[in-house]
């Protein structure tokens, strides 16, 4: 037992290429059969490593799901920043530049309408639940911008440990129901096309949920979404604890 | 060879992070302002152009999609990772809040894609005729 442990933390990232290769041969498996290709193989992929997530961090009581877990200490690097980034700039090899101009105009737009109707829509709950100072209301607010946003803009403007803490669970929920939710969704909102997927990106931001949204949906559609899905999280950090702040002090 | 396409793509993304994270700095944001996105543009100027040929075609070509084909197994140990206990932990505030920011946002993508159907001038127009 010593052995295999050893062996394992010493080639961990060998470790997770086996078992994510494993996990999408499942999931692939389980699309196929059970839902005759109507759900697509990678959905089923992300929604398991999800529900891993949940275990290995029930588990053990760490902050990066399943690798937390000693043995699987690998997924954390392979599903890490570092790694992400890299593979989505790589999806970008072979988009046309004709594509990304036709949507310019219209992504741009999306990445401000996204991050003010996410932090409106999150401050306006915030209200609902009995919030009525500033500083509160606005981190929830910037939490469901994404969850980086919340903790930046709280720690900011001086929010409190547990307000930051929400903020944060908010975010996740948030990028957790886009991984989720996109391929379901995504016929009722006509993303079909780079153009409606640069806006998607925009408006949804949180770059892991719309990655992992559109892998599941359509993988073409990946490098238009993660495009200005990139540009969200620095807006949302730049309006968040200036203009959205000012604008809900002068409201409470 | 191989590696000249890796070498590019890497390339690509630590400009785009080095000019993201002084976009951070310039704007006293604590982020890297689309690093990433601009990587992006890079690879996608580069492959566009006649002058990166030797690093973005043929066998060079094949490192690029190497790492591109990647992108879904590494979605799916992205989601491994996540901090999922903490998200059903922070209750009905963080549940609700999540729930209905996605639901709007989801709400606004055929609103705001009609913006770039329009920019082009006459093609959504001929589209709903076509329809009619």
């Amino acid at each position: 037992m010593d052995i295999v442990a050893s062996v394992f933390v010493r080639n961990n990232l060998i470790v997770a290429f086996a078992v994510v290769g494993v996990t999408i041969w499942v999931s692939y498996f389980l699309a196929d059969k059970l839902t005759q290709g109507r759900i697509h193989g990678s959905a089923i992929a992300i929604a398991l490593g999800l529900v891993a997530a949940y275990f290995g961090g029930v588990a053990t009581g760490g902050n990066t799901g399943v690798a937390d877990i000693a043995l699987l200490g690998g997924v954390g690097l392979m599903g890490g920043g570092m790694m992400r980034d890299f593979a989505i700039v790589a999806t970008a090899f072979g988009v046309h530049l004709s594509e990304l101009r036709k949507a310019g105009i219209a992504g741009v737009i999306s990445i401000f309408a996204g991050v003010i109707v996410s932090f409106v829509v999150g401050a306006m709950i915030a209200v609902m639940f009995g919030y009525t100072d500033a500083t509160a209301i606005t981190t929830i607010g910037a939490g469901a911008v994404t969850y980086i946003v919340g903790p930046v803009t709280g720690e900011a403007i001086g929010a409190s440990d547990a307000i930051i803490t929400l903020s944060v669970a908010a975010g996740l929920v948030k990028s957790i129901l886009v991984m989720i939710g996109t391929p379901l969704v995504a016929r009722h909102i006509g993303l079909d096309n780079p153009q409606s997927a640069m806006v998607f990106g925009g408006l949804m931001g949180t770059t892991s949920g719309v990655a992992a949204g559109l892998a599941a949906t359509d993988p073409k559609l990946v490098p238009y979404g993660a495009m200005t899905a990139t540009f969200y999280t620095g807006v949302g950090c730049l309006l968040g604890p200036s203009i959205l702040f000012f604008i809900v002090s002068s409201m409470f | 060879m191989i590696v000249y396409g890796v070498a590019m793509l890497s390339v690509c993304l630590i400009l785009g992070m080095l000019i993201g994270e002084s976009l951070g700095v310039a704007l006293n944001v604590e982020a890297n302002v689309g690093g990433v996105g601009i990587a992006m543009l890079f690879l996608v100027f580069a492959s566009n152009s006649e002058k990166f040929k030797t690093l973005t075609q043929g066998v060079a070509g094949t490192g690029i999609n190497f790492w591109s084909a990647m992108y879904i197994p590494i979605v799916v140990a992205m989601a491994a990772r996540q901090n999922v206990a903490a998200a059903v932990d922070g209750g009905l505030l963080a549940l609700l809040a999540g729930v209905a920011a996605v639901i709007v946002s989801f709400a606004l993508v055929p609103v705001l894609s009609k913006i770039g159907g329009v920019t082009p001038g006459t093609e959504s127009r001929d589209k709903e005729q076509g329809t009619a």
